[in-house]
């Protein structure tokens, strides 16, 4: 996200859901969205009824691609290189939107400069796909209004994810579709309530409303509010604090409804740095992979048993409405931080219900300053929503970009940090299936789930299985610099050829033992789009 | 969108161009009856027969592609200066119309396609005499006896839709009188198709309004399903062999669609009517549908999207369809605090297993602790875990899993 924070300025979907449908062209690059978020592939699906344009940009062959006017496979981590010869195209012909570039948005001399360097020969050579290709997705694009782009972990999952997230920016903004309905730069995000817990500041460098921490006079702010000290530094990323638990300078975690053994890169050391641990505490309502390295592990209760509000990725606040009573003698997570809050005398956690959480949620946070439970009655609503009397905004950047203009960024293409050898002549790619969510503590739960997708299953390109003389359904070796994992070949013309894909689902074959944990940068994603790795019939040594 | 001004019924109301008699008068909330008909679907008309379908594994041939689908003729109106009774759903509403319905015409001609219908499906439970008296279900319930001398297959108790069935609905406002009773019928003899995970499909109680071959199309871009000729019946079922190898997604949006008993989630079937429905929001994706969660004391027995939403508009996806019962209910669920001793988990009590944690991550230094928030757990959870970190440990180590 801090890609769209640099080129708008704020960092969540521009438009909305139900935006998506009535576009006249759409571009989704990175998203496997019939299988991640299947409720926002009905609108592509609607679109495409309606006699809009799809464009699937994606290595893999995904169902998307049967909808799809024009599908560009482009290898694994060659995005840039791919938006960058769009761009070119858009400009050389003359399909820009000169007059939103000219009123709208900056630095758009020093972006074009970088625009030189993406002929459509090189884009060929570095993304496999044809120049030719590549012009008629850019002139569907620029020439089919409104138009919109949907990415996902796709685009964001690489050692240059920003770099790519500001690539699909610069599309859309060099077409003005921006700030209108069905235009936009949508990132899906992947659970339920991620763009939540990004929004109410669970995050190292942001208290609730993306308000810095190293800002003096927003500290001031929340240590008036609360009645205490706070520091000014920005803490630990997810994936550094594992690193600095191993290393032993963190030495207590106290992990919320979370499964890093499995959902984290590089698994295996993230397992060390649990270990290394003097205390770690878990709240879960299974005793996961995780919850079992743990000193203490506290019951927390389900969506059903509490009340509470998840932010869509849409930006929508909605509620979670209390069906059931706390099973045996678990309780509300709220619940339980307050009460070890309390414990240590903390103060300000008093609170009777979630509503009154939202109170002071809505009294610190600009963006969510309207918003309470009575309102939320009626239906959800879109932040920014300041006031009581503000409607919620569907469409950001309607007239001016949240920062004031749009910023063009000039971009090179970077290949990923691990590229295929001799050793590791494979390509390896994660994704989520329809039939599981995320490290499957819920949905391995369910029989039917798991009937029609029960295990991990490693997708192969025929050429590639022939010649390593698997066979589909053969179990086999996947092994990287990092780990290996076990799990039976899906020999499938869906992978390209040298690349395979996993999901993240099986805790029997934990594909990100493999995955590389090497940043983006800037938003510190992890790189699990591109690992490198070699297959091996299994037994075989 | 412009406004038209029409009567139906002698109350002029007013509808938007291009709305159907039927639309216009469901707008002002003029009941007409109707089994094809669905507002998220094109008309049924418009769905062509497949040439085959499969039916438990066996393809079935359209064995008359000359005739076309003619809808259930349910919705018929009188319309001043037509002389037919067109159909409400097929008839554009235009300004000065003066609709009718419930005419003597247009009753004898509901009551005629309606006994149509019924000649393909059980139908005792519209017939039974107990359903006039009283509260049928009151009744023939709690222990689900039934006295009449009825085949125990086409039992009113029998049947999983029983008092929640569109079809018992429409007959009960159309009316079918005593000396009907009984009505013939002739038994499909499909065999249950039960092989599919999460729900079953019986196509003996179908009655072939194809709205679920529809949805399946149109609004999933699926096309799992299809129907074809027999005999001049139409017969619904997959496009290949099972569902699952017809391309299903067990969306369950054909499940929610259907006006009977056909489709119907397996673990459901025999609960009855919920007691009581909780709006909510998926737990899943960050697509965030509404759900509805019906519920029978404290359990969850089905979860259905809700349709009056700006998100999802009556859909889910397999995961929030049928992936929440069975996990938020699972034997596994913790339900108590544990605190490791040797190496083995031990319940503990609340207050001895707070008074562990507070004391535990007081005894650090700020930068020595962190604490890891959930992308899966409420805004409100995580306002105050990071309040928590902040304010209490002290430190900024608080982050998720956002980018995982």
């Amino acid at each position: 996200m801090a890609g769209l924070v640099t080129a708008f300025g704020s960092g969540a979907m521009t438009n909305s859901i139900r935006d998506i449908g009535d576009a006249a062209c759409i571009l989704a690059i990175g998203t496997n969205t019939c299988q991640a978020h299947p409720v926002i592939a009905l609108e592509l699906v609607r679109a495409v009824r309606h006699d809009g344009k799809l464009i699937v940009a994606n290595p893999r062959e995904i169902g998307l691609v049967h909808f799809a006017d024009r599908w560009l496979r482009q290898r694994p981590g060659s995005d840039v290189a791919l938006l960058m010869g769009m761009m070119r195209v858009i400009v050389d012909e003359g399909l820009l939107d000169s007059a939103f570039i000219e009123e709208r948005c900056e630095n758009f001399a020093a972006f074009k400069e970088s625009l030189k360097s993406f002929d459509l020969d090189t884009v060929e050579r570095i993304t496999g796909v044809p120049g030719e290709k590549v012009a008629e997705a850019a002139r569907i694009y620029a020439t089919n209004k409104p138009a919109t782009i949907l990415f996902a972990m796709g685009i964001t999952q690489h050692s240059h994810g920003t770099d790519n997230v500001l690539a699909i920016a610069n599309l859309a903004m060099l077409t003005g579709n921006i700030g209108k309905p069905s235009t936009g730069v949508n990132p899906l995000r992947g659970q339920n309530n991620v763009q939540g817990a990004c929004d109410l500041g669970a995050l190292p460098n942001v208290y609730p409303g993306y308000q810095a921490v190293t800002d003096p006079a927003i500290k001031e702010k929340f240590e008036t509010a609360w009645g205490c000290s706070l520091d000014s530094s920005p803490g630990l990323a997810l994936t550094e604090i594992f690193d600095a638990a191993y290393q032993g300078q963190i030495k207590a975690i106290y992990l919320i409804g979370e499964n890093p053994v499995l959902s984290d890169p590089d698994a295996n050391h993230v397992r060390a740095s649990l270990k290394t641990l003097e205390f770690l505490v878990v709240q879960d309502i299974f005793l996961s992979e995780t919850a079992q390295l743990a000193d203490v592990v506290l019951p927390g209760v389900s969506f059903a048993e509490k009340d509470g509000t998840f932010t869509n990725t849409e930006r929508r606040v909605q509620r979670v409405r209390k069906a059931i009573e706390p099973l045996g003698d678990s309780r509300p997570d709220w619940l339980i931080t307050c009460q070890i809050a309390q414990r240590m005398g903390g103060q300000g956690f008093d609170f009777a219900d979630p509503s009154q959480i939202m109170d002071e949620i809505a009294r610190f946070t600009p963006s969510l300053g309207g918003i309470t439970y009575h309102r939320l009655e009626e239906g959800g609503l879109q932040w920014p929503c300041p006031t009581q009397e503000h409607p919620g905004t569907p469409i950001l950047h309607t007239q001016l970009f949240t920062r004031g203009k749009g910023r063009f960024t000039p971009l090179e293409y970077k290949p990923s940090m691990e590229l295929p050898d001799d050793e590791y002549p494979l390509i390896l790619t994660t994704e989520r299936s329809l039939y599981q969510y995320h490290t499957g503590t819920m949905t391995r739960k369910v029989k039917g789930l798991n009937t029609i997708r029960g295990e991990e299953l490693v997708e192969i390109n025929p050429a590639d299985a022939s010649a390593l003389g698997i066979a589909d359904g053969e179990a086999v070796r996947v092994i990287s610099r990092r780990g290996e994992v076990v799990a039976r070949a899906r020999v499938t013309e869906v992978s390209p050829v040298g690349v395979v894909c996993m999901d993240f689902h099986f805790a029997e074959s934990p594909a990100n033992v493999l995955t590389n944990p090497a940043l983006d940068p800037v938003a510190k994603i992890p790189e699990f789009k591109v690992a490198a790795v070699r297959v091996e019939k299994n037994g075989h040594k | 969108m412009d406004k038209i001004s029409l009567t139906i019924d002698g109350r002029q109301i007013e509808a938007s161009q291009g709305m159907t008699v039927l639309e216009a008068a469901r707008e002002a909330g003029i009941y007409i009856p109707t089994l094809c008909y669905h507002p998220d679907l094109s008309s049924s008309r418009e769905v062509q027969a497949s040439e085959v379908i499969y039916c438990n594994a066996e393809p079935l041939k359209n064995d008359n592609s000359a005739i076309r689908y003619e809808g259930c003729q349910l919705c018929v109106v009188a319309i001043e200066g037509m002389k037919a009774l067109p159909t409400a759903c097929t008839t554009e509403a235009t300004s000065g119309m003066v609709v009718r319905t419930s005419t003597p015409p247009v009753k004898q001609k509901q009551h005629d396609n309606l006994k149509l219908i019924l000649w393909q499906h059980p139908n005792v439970c519209l017939t039974c005499d107990r359903f006039d008296q009283a509260d049928n279900l009151n009744i023939c319930k709690p222990f689900n006896i039934c006295l009449r001398s009825v085949n125990i297959t086409e039992r009113c108790v029998l049947c999983p839709k029983n008092d929640h069935c569109d079809l018992q609905k429409v007959a009960d406002y159309i009316g079918l009188g005593i000396e009907e009773r009984p009505l013939p019928y002739t038994a499909k003899g499909q065999p249950l198709e039960t092989n599919a995970p999460f729900f079953d499909r019986d196509y003996n109680l179908c009655i072939g309004c194809t709205r679920c071959v529809r949805v399946c199309r149109e609004v999933r871009g699926a096309d799992v399903l299809g129907y074809v000729f027999r005999d001049g019946k139409v017969i619904v079922g997959a496009r290949g062999p099972s569902l699952m190898e017809s391309g299903c997604q067990f969306c369950g949006a054909c499940v929610d669609v259907c006006p009977v008993g056909a489709l119907l989630e397996r673990t459901r079937k025999w609960q009855g009517s919920a007691e009581r429905q909780v709006l909510t929001t998926c737990p899943y994706c960050g697509v965030g549908c509404q759900l509805e969660l019906q519920l029978k004391g404290e359990r969850i027995i089905e979860v259905l999207p809700q349709r009056k939403n700006e998100v999802n508009r009556g859909q889910a996806c397999v995961k929030g369809r049928f992936g929440i019962q069975e996990f938020v209910h699972h034997p596994e669920r913790l339900t108590t605090p544990l605190v490791k001793r040797d190496g083995e988990f031990v319940a503990a009590s609340w207050e001895e297993a707070l008074d562990l944690v507070a004391s535990k991550l007081a005894s650090y230094q700020k930068n020595e602790v962190a604490v890891i928030s959930s992308a899966k757990c409420t805004n409100e959870d995580n306002y105050v875990a990071q309040k928590f970190a902040r304010a209490v440990l002290g430190t900024n180590n608080i982050d998720h899993c956002a980018r995982l």
